[in-house]
């Protein structure tokens, strides 16, 4: 088939777009020099300076907590709910809910939480972002759970049911060891947003309880230093791989396309 | 026997409904209900809220002041969601086209940036845009100019921002409905002799418009909210809905007229839903 030759101008110009400011950020992290924007020659220097830097350090420790925290909470309620909503209900108004923090806009959740913690007087701190996590990290969970139990083979557990297993046993034996690989590729994915989350946490946590994006947004606001371009490669890093190992475990594009 | 058996159900609804369901009521709709019953109360002297209805939260939002900023959010996104189409729709269709081990990797190389940490990737920007940045250096260099433009602080530098953060999101849908479509009919088209642009309007195009609308909403629905990217690539100087609402909640400390404008945009972005729902059943 004969296709136009001016589709490729706009096909290489996407990519191109996508990995310009990426590549010249990587680049950038390795200048000796001391400008963010002019390079200088290769060295490790800004790498140092980051270790050295405890504000950021501080928000890498509350990061991995709440991550870790909320992954572990959502993992959890997102599978059993995913199994409930595929076997135990056929309220489409309950799958509409199961997937609603991961449509909602971020703001409206955000600042939606904010009030409810305002409102029933609990204190800010690690404890109100990662239960803020826990709700879109859920959905995340729930969705990808979801769709691994719609195209799945029942029989395995009607079998199990007809020789008198009980519904738990059925889910503990059969139903969770078919859904191990989505339940990983959720929780990756859960925990991978969790990292990377800012508007949630800007308005859930604390002044003393920043997380890792909080500090990069206030480092960024009161000015470029190269040290940032070093933690962010770093960060390029991290989710680059945990969306590669996703994706050979769920085909993650093709589910969420 | 069939009463145990009912129990039993009953018994696993509970426990695989329950937890999930009951931290969504309590984190999830309780918050949202909150925010839109702050839209009836007054303002409380030093922040927080009156229980005491009042319609003036409504009011406000036909005052000019707030309706440009919500005009001219409205604006900004709507550019920013055509030149993602004008980019992600050929993208889309050339993905589609490869042969399938290429297709895959084209396809995680669009969605690779998006799963990345979104201030890094804003931030990337202001390195490549600045006074003495890569793409200044790059225009002196080849003499095109001859001194550095002022790229960063501007609607422009917004608006890239925008196509930049959300054009996967355009991509995808796209993708997954160019790739869908049958290519006997187009075929069918090019043997019924029509040139290729004539098969790609009466047959690719019509048959990829609900594709298009989801597409095109999800880049709208994060870009018309969004504050971050007008406060680091815009200066502050020309704020965004989100910006406003930010600032009612955390430094005018307004929080019905803030949830107001938060049951606003959710009305703009519910009634693009609507439209959206409506032309994929037509279709």
């Amino acid at each position: 088939m004969r296709r136009s030759r001016l589709l490729y101008v706009p096909f290489w110009a996407a990519y191109v777009f996508l990995y310009t400011p990426i590549v010249v950020l990587v680049v950038m992290s390795f200048n000796a020099g001391e400008s963010p924007y002019v390079y200088e020659g290769f060295s490790l220097d800004w790498y140092g300076v980051l270790a050295q830097n405890a504000k950021i350090r501080e928000g890498l420790v509350n990061t991995l907590i709440v991550a870790v925290g909320s992954t572990a909470l959502a993992t959890v309620l997102g599978t059993l709910l995913a199994v409930g909503l595929a076997r135990h209900t056929r309220s489409r108004t309950l799958d509409a809910l199961g997937v609603l923090p991961a449509v909602l806009p971020d703001l409206v959740l955000a600042i939606g939480l904010l009030v409810f913690y305002a409102t029933i007087k609990s204190t800010l701190g690690l404890h109100s972002v990662l239960l803020a996590h826990t709700v879109f990290g859920m959905a995340f969970v729930t969705a990808v759970v979801r769709t691994r139990l719609t195209g799945a083979d029942t029989s395995l557990e009607e079998a199990s049911r007809d020789l008198g297993a009980t519904p738990f046993t059925t889910f503990l034996r059969v139903t969770l060891p078919q859904l191990a690989p989505g339940i990983l590729a959720g929780a990756l994915l859960a925990f991978t947003l969790s990292i990377d989350e800012f508007v949630i946490a800007y308005f859930t946590a604390a002044p003393t309880t920043p997380t890792l994006p909080i500090v990069i947004y206030s480092m960024v606001r009161f000015g470029v230093t190269p040290e940032i371009n070093a933690l962010a490669t770093l960060l390029l890093l991290v989710s680059f791989t945990a969306v590669i190992v996703t994706q050979r475990m769920t085909r993650l594009t093709e589910s969420l396309s | 026997m069939r009463s145990r058996a009912r129990r039993s159900r009953a018994l696993g609804r509970l426990v695989f409904l329950g937890p999930g369901l009951t931290y969504l009521l309590v984190l999830l709709l309780v918050p949202l209900a909150l925010l839109i019953a702050f839209t009836v109360f007054r303002r409380g002297r030093f922040g927080g809220v009156v229980y005491e209805v009042t319609g003036e939260n409504f009011a406000r939002l036909l005052d000019p002041l707030y309706l440009e900023i919500v005009l001219g959010s409205l604006k900004l996104a709507t550019i920013a969601t055509l030149i993602a189409l004008l980019i992600g729709y050929p993208t889309a269709y050339l993905i589609a086209q490869l042969p399938r081990k290429w297709k895959t990797i084209a396809l995680v190389a669009i969605v690779l940036p998006f799963w990345t940490n979104f201030l890094v990737r804003i931030y990337a920007w202001i390195i490549l845009l600045s006074g003495p940045g890569l793409v200044n250096s790059t225009l002196l260099d080849l003499g095109l100019i001859d001194k550095p433009l002022e790229l960063l602080y501007n609607q422009g530098t917004i608006v890239t921002g925008l196509v930049y953060s959300y054009l996967p999101l355009m991509v995808l849908p796209l993708y997954a409905a160019i790739e869908k479509l049958d290519p006997q009919l187009r075929e069918a088209s090019a043997n019924l002799g029509a040139s290729p642009a004539r098969t790609f309007a009466s047959v690719t195009l019509p048959l990829t418009l609900p594709a298009v609308f989801t597409g095109c909403l999800f880049v709208f629905v994060p870009s018309f909210g969004n504050f971050i990217i007008p406060e680091l690539l815009g200066g502050g100087r020309s704020i965004m809905v989100g910006n406003l609402i930010r600032d009612q909640f955390l430094k005018a400390r307004d929080w019905p007229f803030g949830s107001t404008l938060m049951l606003a945009l959710l009305a703009v972005l519910i009634i693009l839903l609507l439209l959206q729902a409506w032309s994929a059943r037509r279709a």
